[in-house]
């Protein structure tokens, strides 16, 4: 079996592109988080449960942008291979 | 390269790209028209049909609202009051407008992908232009608003003005808003088209009801909360040059 040099940069893409996926740890511990925080906000005060979990969606749709790069970087590693 | 980002052609049955349709030169390059020309003509004549038929009812509207009107002004009204909460009496007026426009616009856009349409935010070209039109309005209100000394201060901002050494570090920040805002909403739209082209690409046997689900979440709730983020955060820098008045 012959590898070539192309062979061997589409599998480090691969790796590549599975690695920057390990991206989605962060805005996944995150948004945890501010789920956590927010319920516990409910609980204290039901009365304001619209306006917490609006704010809680938009401070996750933020956080999750990290992550969203990492799968930014995945795709194109994987679809538009830039570097062969 | 005369391919746009995501233009090659990836597996088989699995199809998520854009597709050139016709090609034309110009000034020695080659330029496409794509799919996302085609579906974001398909999601602007959608909206101006709507437009004149709101346009055709709301001539006779009645005091007490039925049927369309109805929808109407309820939509008006809750668009209305998202813009002058984050804005302020001052500033929603002026931007009550772009900001309903270009809601609906990206909405629209977005849940585009439940009638079969790759939906054109899912195209780096459409949300850059509209991140570079939300840093023309930042900046343009800032330098219409504020003084240029405030606006130095601003931009040496942990520092005291008299000593820039915080500028480029300000400077990228700034560039790095339109580049953020746009990202976000692409890679949000991107991933959830991708999802879905592997649902009905790799399991299209099986692919009967339950995918209706997936398309609930990836086009109607992200699609809503992402329209909701890239307005309010557009909203929120603009609305921070209004602060002194």
């Amino acid at each position: 079996m012959n590898i070539t040099g192309e062979d061997l940069i589409l599998a480090c893409s691969a790796i590549g592109a599975g690695l920057a996926l390990i991206a989605g740890i962060g805005p996944g511990i995150g948004q945890g988080i501010a789920a956590g925080h927010a319920a516990a906000a409910v609980g204290r005060n039901p009365g304001a449960k619209s306006d917490i979990t609006s704010t809680m969606l938009l401070g996750q749709a933020v956080a999750e942008t990290t992550g969203l790069y990492g799968l930014l970087i995945g795709m194109i590693l994987l679809f538009v291979k830039p570097l062969t | 390269m005369n391919h746009a980002i995501l233009m090659s052609s990836a597996a088989d049955n699995v199809d998520f790209m854009i597709h050139g349709i016709i090609s034309y030169e110009i000034f020695g390059h080659t330029v496409w028209i794509t799919t996302s020309h085609v579906c974001i003509l398909l999601v602007m004549l959608v909206l101006v049909g709507l437009s004149i038929a709101a346009n055709r009812r709301m001539k006779r509207a009645t005091e007490t609202p039925e049927g369309f009107q109805n929808v109407l002004e309820l939509l008006v009204e809750k668009l209305d009051g998202v813009i002058y909460a984050t804005m302020g009496k001052v500033a929603a007026p002026k931007f009550a407008n772009y900001f309903c426009t270009i809601f609906v616009f990206i909405f629209v856009s977005n849940i585009s992908g439940l009638v079969g349409l790759r939906p054109p935010t899912a195209d780096y070209g459409t949300t850059l232009a509209l991140g570079l039109i939300s840093f023309t309005l930042i900046h343009v209100t800032e330098f219409k608003n504020l003084p240029p000394k405030q606006i130095w201060a601003d931009m040496c901002s942990p520092l005291p003005p008299w000593l820039p050494i915080w500028l480029p570090i300000n400077l990228i920040g700034n560039i790095a808003v339109p580049i953020s805002l746009s990202l976000r909403l692409f890679a949000n739209i991107l991933s959830g088209t991708v999802m879905m082209a592997l649902v009905y690409g790799l399991l299209g046997k099986i692919a009967i009801v339950w995918p209706a689900v997936l398309h609930v979440y990836f086009d109607l709730f992200s699609g809503a909360i992402q329209t909701f983020v890239f307005c309010m955060l557009t909203m929120t820098y603009i609305s921070q040059n209004y602060e002194t008045e």
